[in-house]
């Protein structure tokens, strides 16, 4: 993006003699806005990019954190991190695909049950990401999870923090992205396609197997990545369920606590007894949280742009 | 799938079909209610853990409803622990008021920008800066916040407090920016080209046109993008937990430290016994976030509906 091209939007109107000083001045405050947003942007990304470079090295991806965190890798929350949002996406895909099959293929529209529906996934997607986390506790932890234990006899094994329960704590809080562009991409599957189907003798689930579900799996991909993206960054939803401050060992079973990028920044930025020591380490974990998310991202926009341009190229 | 295959009955075949079609339809179902269920369990959860504590006699009066107005400090570690809520209720209003003063003229103007004034392909540069900004996590710009801005904002403003309701006012103002310039410019890129093309001819300038026609007939939608965001900044955590410094401290100047309800929650909940009167405080803090957000949203809907109603009604 070049900052010139600004320039072109200013013209005056060709048929205007008289100096427009209230129009000057609207158009180029509208123009600053854009313009200072976008070096907010530059800035924030600049800051971290130079500052976390050098940091991120194989011994860093690869290490633990030693020293009391101000020396070592990230590399336990890395994995941490690559764990929970596959558990996530495990729990997350068939509900959400599932949801936007029904409200897309089978759900009468005007129905106030099919309302309802519609009325969740909006106001779940507005729900504050600390309010999932008490949720999680509340209801995975405390409730679920205290419950399996008692049914089972156990001791506290599955009702205390763990990787299983944020990762189904993030999985609600991603529920809509997923749902919403599963959705889109199913509306863009032209309606000749599913004539065809089923005029062919194929079942209504038939058709959705084989035809819709294939057509829309660039949606749903879309969806999917949105969400681990999403899910990487998030951290207050597992504040309280599983991320862990630090730990000796990888976690290996879903009972077990973890540790999380997102988290890791959040403790090294905030109760690291030494920031100037942990102050390289913090920015590299930052530049390798933001290029994940960033990646992730980028994937996802193209693909859905892939997915408007085929739908454009057909009508 | 042929249903002649020699050997099956063509009419049980069809039966067996027909149930499983039944069955995978009311799953499909099932899932699309989960939606539903998922919210009614947090609305049910949240509270459950918030109120047998404050609507029991037994526990102390200072985490009693009551108590909560009681006393103007939000102490709750100690001997004789406060629940005062106007401290945190001061802070998160004046954190969500600097972010949106902040967010809000300048989202709102590079929408108008981007929809009324900027070429095709300046309009196409925007667009994946606003999605960069928006696909920053919040912990990232918690941090940025936190190392970054408030050293510059102190060197600004000279302010005593590191760490202050300006800083992460702003930084919260930036992660809010995103939702508001996208639901605003859909508004306004949704308005018919035939208003402003009417406009025009009638000899009115480009930024008449802007200020006159397209923001008016899209006001509804761009309402819905302030709403959005402010329901998001009200519940917004790891920003306002990195960059405010976190004291409960009631004054009127956003120069000094504030504590805001989510930061409070995020900050306390992981050191606390479970079932204790400071534990249901917490998640009443909880249900109080979820409620102020939930209205606000529904009322971002009502103002979509507005909008999607007046466009077509044309």
């Amino acid at each position: 993006m070049s900052i010139s091209t600004f320039d072109t939007t200013f013209k005056p109107l060709p048929k205007q003699r008289r100096f427009d000083l209230q129009g000057r001045t609207f158009t180029t405050l509208a123009g600053l806005a854009a313009l200072f947003i976008a070096l907010m942007v530059a800035v924030i990304m600049g800051n971290i990019i130079l500052n976390g470079w050098s940091s991120v090295t194989w011994e860093f991806l690869s290490g633990a954190p030693r020293e009391g965190m101000t020396r070592g890798g990230i590399f336990p929350a890395i994995y941490g991190t690559a764990l929970l949002v596959l558990l996530m996406v495990m729990a997350l895909v068939p509900f959400g695909v599932g949801a936007a099959v029904y409200l897309q293929e089978y759900a009468d529209q005007t129905a106030w049950s099919t309302r309802a529906v519609r009325f969740a996934v909006n106001n779940l997607a507005g729900v504050p990401s600390i309010v999932f986390g008490l949720f999680g506790l509340g209801f995975f932890i405390q409730f679920l999870g205290a419950g399996i234990d008692r049914a089972l006899g156990l001791d506290v094994v599955y009702g205390k923090p763990a990787l299983i329960w944020a990762a189904l704590t993030l999985a609600m809080l991603n529920l809509p992205v997923v749902i919403v562009t599963t959705e889109e991409a199913l509306k863009t599957v032209p309606r000749e396609m599913r004539e065809a189907s089923l005029a062919l003798g194929a079942t209504r689930w038939q058709t959705v197997r084989h035809v819709l579900i294939p057509q829309a799996m660039p949606g749903i991909l879309t969806g999917a990545i949105l969400a681990i993206s999403r899910g990487a960054g998030e951290v207050a939803p597992i504040l309280f369920t599983g991320a862990a401050y630090f730990l000796p060992f990888l976690p290996s079973s879903p009972t077990d606590q973890f540790m999380e990028l997102g988290y890791h920044i959040f403790v090294l930025a905030t109760q690291s007894p030494d920031i100037d020591a942990t102050r390289p380490l913090l920015y590299g974990t930052v530049l390798v949280l933001l290029a994940l998310t960033f990646l992730l991202n980028l994937t996802a926009i193209t693909l859905r742009a892939r997915m408007r341009a085929s739908l454009a190229g057909r009508s | 799938m042929s249903v002649l295959r020699p050997g099956i009955d063509p009419l049980s075949h069809r039966r067996l079909q027909r149930l499983r079609e039944g069955v995978i339809e009311w799953a499909l179902r099932a899932c699309a209610f989960a939606a539903v269920a998922g919210l009614l369990l947090i609305i049910v959860f949240v509270f459950r853990e918030a109120m047998p504590t404050l609507l029991n006699p037994a526990t102390p009066k200072e985490a009693s409803l009551a108590g909560f107005f009681a006393t103007p400090l939000w102490q709750p570690v100690g001997d004789v622990p406060k629940y005062g809520l106007i401290p945190l209720l001061v802070g998160t209003l004046k954190v969500v008021i600097v972010a949106m003063l902040f967010a809000t003229p300048l989202a709102v103007l590079a929408a108008v920008f981007s929809s009324e004034f900027a070429t095709p392909r300046l309009r196409e540069a925007l667009k994946p800066i606003i999605e960069i900004l928006a696909g920053i996590p919040s912990v990232v710009m918690g941090f940025f916040a936190l190392i970054v801005l408030a050293s510059w904002l102190q060197a600004v403003t000279g302010s005593s407090m590191r760490l202050n309701a300006l800083n992460a006012g702003i930084a919260l103002g930036l992660g809010v920016i995103p939702t508001v310039f996208t639901v605003a410019e859909d508004a306004l890129r949704a308005v018919p080209k035939s208003y402003r093309e009417a406009s025009l001819a009638l000899g009115a300038s480009r930024w008449q046109t802007a200020w006159n026609v397209s923001l008016p007939a899209a006001s509804a939608g761009v309402g819905a993008g302030v709403l959005l965001g402010l329901a998001r900044a009200v519940g917004e955590t790891m920003i306002v937990l990195m960059a405010s410094g976190n004291a409960a401290i009631t004054s009127a100047t956003v120069f000094d430290s504030v504590r805001t309800l989510s930061a409070s929650i995020a900050a306390e909940l992981a050191e606390v016994v479970m079932g204790s009167p400071h534990y249901s405080v917490l998640f009443f803090l909880g249900a109080l976030l979820f409620l102020v957000t939930f209205v606000i949203n529904v009322a971002a809907g009502v103002f979509v509906v507005r909008l999607r109603r007046r466009l077509a009604g044309t």
